[in-house]
């Protein structure tokens, strides 16, 4: 039905709009903690986010500590000096808020959206939190028995398997390997050891609170400045080791009998966000598989079937950032699916894009880049990372100037180093009876069995 | 399409509301934007949206129809269809809808609902007509061929092994829950659809389907964000009006009777290492029935949002006998986006050790707990500052607010009432959720059991 794109039929693109300049006002306390504070009009709500550094020190007390780190996040809301749990819960409640806490291998995430007359107040019961959390045993115990009930459950997932099998291989003995704690480790996490990990690891110094939304800045430091001053703790909250990862070749295939599906996973490293090869590399994954208009959308979906979700992207972590490949394919074309990627990525490393895919890749991503800052929610938990990483908001725009540069060449040579199969490590879930034989005519097969089973 | 395609199994949103100023919690809340709107020759409802704080625009059309309008043997239809959508149209070939809308920095996708099907776009303010002209093209011929159906059969497989049958806890509840607790073909059929019917669909149903259901007639377009009212009415009168007008059908009935007695049933679960239970009561008319309604939309969250909710409190914390907890108005937890009829869903995920009967006897006890004694004025208030932040937070995505002005006027005939939900909420009164609660009666419950068959694997 369809005749070939007639462009002249296509209403073409207006003059872009000015984007919102985001006026970021950065202040650092007397205890260390860095404060950044945006002003934004949109809706009367206020977001905060407070990342604290948490990495394990390194390998040796990497399982401990994320099986801690993992009851801790749920532990600290449990109670303090003055509240207890309902009472902290209410608290926030009143003024629109529910704080979560997260934690990953880089850092505790405390975050909530509130309604802006409540700043004050919730940054109060935050630095309560803070200051005084008791981490009183009984409920701790219950506490600690759910989070193993609910990593069990997390176990059973195909796509976590897939991802804890990937960061196993590459990085071996660095704390990244751990993607969930052993459930037995969580099991043994005693009060007494949250608290020493509280006061020794949970630091502003180091840390960093982003408030986006319906404020007025100076109010925003000052109320800041009066709920946190207590924060204390002598040192710095701490960030991990350097990774560096193994490179092995061929395919480590984990069996998972009876599956209906096999989880394709590739993963390498990519440049980290200062890395001036970071644009270049953005945009060869978007071209790869980073959208829909994608070539691996288009040749393994839409040609063939073979999946509804492949995808590429690339991550950013404190102390590695990653190129990754993901792709959940039918059991019976688990084979040719791992053939068809494998080809995407060697045309990406070995023949020049176009520059209409070129362009086309540039504008999503800067327009994608606009959108998930047009919100209070999107440009807190942006600014956050960012921070993270010691960045501050000028870094989106000198991104946007890289991204706005990068030449057809550039995105071959970004290919050739970060996109080529032999820089990155598969993974692959699925039944070893029926997907082993297939895959070993591509590549030396190594079978595991799935660790968490 | 990817990542959503329509069925946001458990995924709890809300509809979105655009409010001015809140001087305090559960005080004055006024639109900020009046909702424009107009009518097509060819029977078209317009909603326009403006609101110019970022340059971004969202354009949506919802057509009148979802999984409950499938005919039997062709469940899982109005999904495939909405794949069917994406597959080129007169004047776009395949794969060109996505690079159209992504070179100009924007993002797309459909979704399949119970009552309606919808797709969409956010984009910078400069692309508005190119997503005009694409939305326009496929209302008027989608690229219906044997090769896109085959395909797309092919993708939604996957799709459906993806988040059902490769997964722990694939769909649940939403796919077993309705069974149980409904009777009708259209309230209890698999809406995602059984591979028998879906790789049985020809061309000929689904040029069928688009020419009964697809007509302008039957669909609503909502355009938000940043956009001049009188110029983007000249644009769509521009694409659109030319698209040719056709019958529309009625609205079928999907209410039923209320049921009188409990009904349960247990699905075993090959993949799950641990048990877990949904409850699920029949609620007021969702439209008809709308006061009494948000008492019940208030009372789930009574129920079950956050460390002071009463499920949260009694089963999590006081008597650990379960490891999470949720509760929703809704199959899909946004109580504003279907017609009758619905569901309030208490989920609950225990450790094997726990028999499920004591989790229900628990939730049955706390809800009579609220039939009787009430719930307090500062509870509710509480509750209803936190319903109402979640509202304003979703109404701050340019695109999450036109999604919620589009469904309010597919379904309640009124996209305002997406900007008056927070002011409504605010308004229930704790009578009112007493009343809700008194509502779900033990004895009309629908009990679905979720038995760990295999452990992990």
């Amino acid at each position: 039905m369809s005749a070939p794109l007639d462009l002249t039929r296509v209403p073409p693109l207006g003059e872009p709009r000015p984007q919102p300049i985001h006026a970021a006002q950065e202040t650092t306390l007397p205890n260390g903690l860095r404060v950044v504070v945006v002003p934004r009009p949109g809706v009367p709500l206020v977001e905060l986010r407070l990342r604290v550094p948490f990495a394990a020190s390194g390998a040796a007390d990497a399982e401990v500590h994320t099986a801690r780190g993992a009851v801790l996040s749920g532990a600290l809301l449990l109670g303090t000096e003055a509240h207890d749990q309902t009472g902290i819960a209410e608290l926030m409640q009143s003024h629109g808020a529910e704080l979560s806490v997260s934690s990953d291998p880089d850092r505790l995430l405390f975050a909530t959206t509130l309604l802006p007359g409540g700043l004050r107040p919730v940054l109060d019961v935050l630095g309560e939190l803070l200051t005084s959390a008791t981490y009183p045993d009984d409920p701790v115990d219950g506490e600690r028995s759910r989070v193993a009930e609910r990593i069990a459950i997390a176990r059973s997932q195909p796509g976590v398997i897939a991802r804890s099998a990937l960061a196993a291989r590459r990085y071996v003995d660095h704390p990244y390997a751990i993607q969930l704690p052993d459930p037995e480790l969580v099991a043994a996490v005693e009060p007494a050891a949250l608290r020493d990990l509280h006061r020794d690891r949970v630091l502003p110094r180091g840390s960093s609170l982003v408030l986006v939304g319906d404020l007025d800045p100076e109010a925003a430091a000052a109320a800041v400045a009066g709920a946190l001053a207590d924060w204390e703790g002598s040192g710095q909250a701490v960030e991990p080791p350097l990774a560096t990862e193994r490179s092995l070749s061929g395919i480590e295939l984990v069996d998972r009998p009876g599956a209906v599906q096999s989880n394709l996973r590739l993963g390498g490293p990519a440049p980290r966000r200062t890395d001036p090869d970071l644009a270049a590399v953005r945009l060869a994954n978007m071209v790869f598989g980073g959208y829909f208009s994608s070539r691996l959308v288009e040749n393994i979906r839409e040609r063939r079937g073979y999946t509804y979700s492949p995808h590429s992207s690339v991550d950013h972590q404190a102390a590695a950032s990653s190129f990754l490949v993901e792709a959940d394919v039918a059991t019976e074309v688990t084979g040719p699916a791992l053939l068809e990627t494998w080809y995407e990525l060697g045309r990406m490393a070995l023949t020049a894009v176009t520059e209409a895919e070129l362009d086309a890749a540039r504008r999503y991503v800067l327009g994608s880049m606009a959108l998930s800052t047009a919100t209070h929610a999107g440009l807190a938990s942006t600014l956050s990372a960012l921070a993270g990483a010691g960045l501050g908001v000028d870094w989106l725009a000198e991104h946007q100037r890289a991204l706005a540069a990068v030449t057809v060449d550039e995105v071959l040579a970004a290919a050739a180093r970060y996109l080529a199969a032999p820089a990155l490590t598969a993974v692959i879930v699925g039944d070893a009876e029926k997907v082993a034989d297939p895959l070993r005519r591509l590549a030396p097969v190594e079978v595991t069995g799935n660790p968490q089973a | 399409v990817r990542c959503s395609a329509g069925l946001p199994g458990g995924d709890r949103s809300h509809s979105a509301v655009s409010v001015g100023s809140v001087t305090a919690a559960g005080a004055e809340l006024t639109l900020r934007h009046p909702v424009e709107r107009f009518t097509l020759d060819n029977g078209l409802r317009v909603v326009l949206a403006p609101d110019r704080s970022v340059p971004v625009v969202a354009v949506s059309v919802f057509y009148d129809v979802g999984m409950r309008n499938e005919p039997e043997g062709r469940t899982g239809f109005a999904h495939l269809f909405e794949h069917m959508m994406f597959q080129g149209s007169a004047h776009v070939p395949k794969m060109e809808h996505a690079r159209l809308v992504q070179a100009a920095g924007g993002t797309f996708n459909g979704s399949t609902h119970q009552d309606y099907t919808n797709y969409y776009e956010a984009l910078p303010a400069e692309a508005l007509e190119r997503a005009l002209f694409l939305e326009a093209d496929r209302m008027a011929a989608p690229a219906i061929t044997e090769e896109n159906l085959r395909n797309q059969i092919d993708v939604v497989k996957e799709e459906i092994r993806v988040n059902v049958l490769n997964r722990p806890y694939g769909a649940f509840p939403w796919l077993q829950l309705p069974q149980i607790a409904f009777e009708s073909f259209a309230n209890t059929h698999d809406g995602y659809g059984s591979f028998v019917d879906l790789e049985s669909s020809t061309v000929d149903d689904a040029t069928d389907f688009f020419s009964r259901y697809y007509a302008p007639g039957n669909a609503v377009l909502c355009i938000g964000g940043d956009l001049d009212v009188a110029e983007t009415e000249r644009l769509v009168r521009r694409w659109f009006g030319p698209v040719e007008a056709r019958g529309v059908p009625p609205v079928p009935p999907t209410g039923e009777p209320s049921p009188t007695r409990v009904r349960s049933g247990v699905v075993e679960d090959a993949l799950a290492p641990a048990p877990a239970l949904a409850l699920g009561w029949r609620v007021p008319d969702p439209v008809t029935e709308f006061d009494s309604y948000l008492g019940t939309v208030l009372l789930a969250e009574v129920l079950s949002e956050g460390d002071a909710s009463r499920l949260e409190r009694r089963l999590i914390h006081d008597d650990r006998i379960a490891i999470a907890q949720s509760s929703y108005v809704g199959l899909f937890g946004d109580p504003f986006d279907v017609r009758d009829a619905t569901l309030l869903t208490t989920q609950v995920h225990h450790p094997a050790a726990v028999p499920a009967e004591r989790v229900t006897a628990a939730v049955h006890e706390e809800i009579a707990r609220i039939a009787g004694d009430g719930v307090a004025a500062e509870e509710l208030r509480r509750v209803q500052a936190r319903t109402e932040a979640q509202l304003l937070r979703q109404a701050d995505s340019v695109l999450g607010r036109t999604l919620g002005f589009a469904a309010a006027e597919l379904i309640h005939g009124r996209a305002e009432l997406a900007g008056e939900l927070a002011a409504r909420l605010a308004s229930v009164t704790p009578e009112q959720v007493q009343a809700a609660a008194g509502a779900l009666d033990p004895g009309t419950v629908a009990v679905l059991e979720l038995r760990a068959a295999g452990g992990p694997r």
